[in-house]
């Protein structure tokens, strides 16, 4: 059940040479990834989403969990600018909490590479997919992870605390529970007041074992102690805070909702005038930009490391199957692997094998 | 045409499974040499044991080789995805207890939770180039749980054995084990974050849901069942 069938196969291909004819360059990359970029990248998680195998003399292989971290590798050894690639295969991902999903399926991917106009690019990608899945009648969502990043780079308090925030903008319960404490709503554990409050923190420390040293320690009780003297993080900019994390409206009421937001968090201006040029954009292409719904905590879920725009097209009245198609910004991971460049990104895949099941294939 | 019963194969958690199903009429003993795994019961019908490493009954209770099961509940989690679809509990057998938990260096006085463990893998990372460490040998139950509590920069690195030890050896910055006393633990100058364990686990009998039965065997595990009071 795992071959991706004929009429599959034929989607892929059909939506390759609709990519191609957009303008994009045909790529490919191999099935065996080093896996250690990837594990760089997303961490202990991906082991838990990706096969991993052992090779005596490269070391653990992945199979390839997706192509967007090979393409911008690729890219960033020599692509020429500005570039437009796409790509269809195999991606495998492990289903260990639902054994019912397939673990070996077909995207087929559109990725740009352009510094010239970042919103208009958003604005290609996402009418690009629009079109190709036209006639599924598939709902879209859309978000915008840098609005996100705005708001926290612009909170009232410490580098330390905004740093610590951004963190974790991927990890909503761990987010969540780092804006209580910086608020002062969750009390200080007792054994954290008694640290700070300790003459001598290291005194019945005992034996100094392990490679964190003593002047790693030290340096995080120094940290703690001047954390515990700022003031906390205001109500207000909490509640707006908050209140960004709640806009869910169609495009033109979130920009106005989140307009009116800015009175108090102005930081977020500047994310909110790529998103009105964004939704212009969208607009002359053709997008009913009108119905178009966005939603400001979307995309804060997925592992991937999206830092703007974000998307996605599912199926309505299927929640059972995985979204259709995803994309998203990703101008940090174009900086992650980079060596020191780094070039405004954004693309999507699509999974070649859904359209076959919701009736859409040829 | 036998029901097959696997029990723990050696030492303490063998002789207390035996002695919860003699209390219960049910006589399991091991035949032949001391080396040999074999055994035999008593006091019921067409029922075979099965002696193999704890570590296996999970897996043979998957597979529907075995009906009925004793193994830790630890070892169930880790070793099945979607456990319970695999296998039901039908009684924790009050021993073999061991909780699962996150043990970091005692001189790390700054760290008491997750909260400060994410904290310092954080800096950890910052300071020596690669993600802070955990030794374990409960490669799922950790990841899960550490995804939960929000927790990011740390790798897990397998450790089969002589977890505690990984600290002082430089090969691990923390361990996640399973600590009945937690006297191990201190003695290699580490304790548990305060969240509380990953798991609570002690001796369980499972039955399996995917072995088939005949009519006979079917007759076999109800007449069991009903004599250990199930």
């Amino acid at each position: 059940m795992n071959v991706p069938s004929t009429v599959t196969r034929a989607e892929a291909a059909r939506l390759l040479a609709f990519f191609e004819q957009a303008g994009a360059q045909r790529v490919d990359c191999g099935i065996l990834q080093p896996a250690e970029v990837l594990l760089d990248l997303y961490g202990e998680d991906i082991r838990g989403r990706a096969y991993v195998t052992q090779d005596p003399s490269r070391g653990e292989q992945m199979l390839r969990p997706d192509f967007t971290v090979p393409v911008v590798q690729m890219h960033m050894t020599g692509g020429a600018e500005p570039a437009r690639y796409t790509y269809a295969g195999e991606v495998f991902r492990r289903q260990e909490d639902h054994p019912e999903r397939e673990n070996e399926y077909i995207q087929v991917g559109y990725e740009v590479f352009d510094r010239v106009d970042p919103d208009a690019a958003d604005a290609e990608v996402f009418a690009l997919f629009h079109t190709a899945l036209a006639p599924l009648g598939l709902h879209p969502a859309t978000g915008d992870i840098g609005i996100l990043m705005a708001a926290v780079e612009g909170l009232d308090t410490s580098a330390r605390r905004r740093a610590a925030l951004m963190r974790h903008i991927w990890r909503p319960r761990r987010f969540r529970a780092l804006l209580d404490r910086f608020a002062g709503r969750s009390p200080v554990p007792a054994s954290r007041a008694a640290l700070l409050r300790a003459e001598d923190a290291l005194a019945d420390a005992g034996p100094m074992i392990g490679l964190r040293s003593v002047a790693e320690i030290s340096a995080r009780i120094e940290a703690l102690r001047e954390d515990a003297q700022d003031r906390p993080l205001s109500e207000a900019q909490v509640a707006a805070l908050d209140a960004v994390l709640a806009v869910r409206e169609t495009c033109p009421f979130a920009l106005e909702r989140l307009r009116d937001i800015a009175v108090d968090l102005p930081a977020i201006s500047g994310a909110l005038d790529r998103f009105a040029r964004r939704i212009d954009a969208l607009d002359k292409r053709g997008v009913d930009i009108e119905h178009l719904d966005f939603e400001a905590s979307y995309g804060r879920t997925s592992m991937e490391y999206y830092d703007g725009f974000v998307f996605g097209f599912y199926a309505a009245g299927r929640p059972d199957l995985p979204p259709v198609a995803t994309g998203g910004r990703y101008d940090a991971l174009t900086r992650r692997l980079g060596n020191g460049a780094e070039i405004p990104a954004v693309g999507g895949v699509i999974r070649a094998g859904l359209i076959e099941i919701l009736g859409g294939g040829q | 045409m036998t029901v097959k019963l696997g029990v723990p194969s050696k030492g303490r958690l063998m002789e207390k499974t035996f002695d919860w199903f003699g209390e219960r009429g049910v006589t399991l003993s091991r035949t032949g040499s001391e080396r040999e795994y074999s055994g035999k019961v008593d006091g019921v019908e067409d029922v075979q044991l099965v002696l193999l490493s704890a570590g296996e009954i999970p897996r043979e209770l998957a597979a529907g080789r075995l009906h009925l099961g004793v193994t830790g509940t630890d070892l169930v989690r880790e070793k099945l995805v979607q456990w319970d679809q695999q296998v039901e509990e039908m009684a924790a057998l009050g021993f073999g207890f061991a909780d699962l938990i996150v043990a970091v260096p005692s001189c790390w006085v700054d760290v008491d939770c997750l909260d400060d463990l994410d904290a310092v893998a954080s800096a950890f990372r910052a300071e020596h180039g690669h993600r802070l460490r955990i030794a374990t040998k409960y490669h799922r139950l950790v990841r899960d749980y550490l995804r939960a509590g929000g927790v990011a920069d740390y790798q897990l690195v397998d450790s089969q054995g002589a977890t505690e030890g990984t600290v002082k050896n430089l090969t691990a910055e923390a361990i996640a084990d399973i600590t009945s006393t937690g006297e191990t633990l201190r003695a290699n100058h580490l304790k548990i974050l305060g969240d509380g364990p990953i798991l609570r686990s002690q001796a369980t009998l499972f039955r399996s849901r995917k072995a088939q039965k005949s009519v006979a065997e079917r007759a076999a595990l109800k007449q069991l069942l009903d004599r250990l009071g199930l």
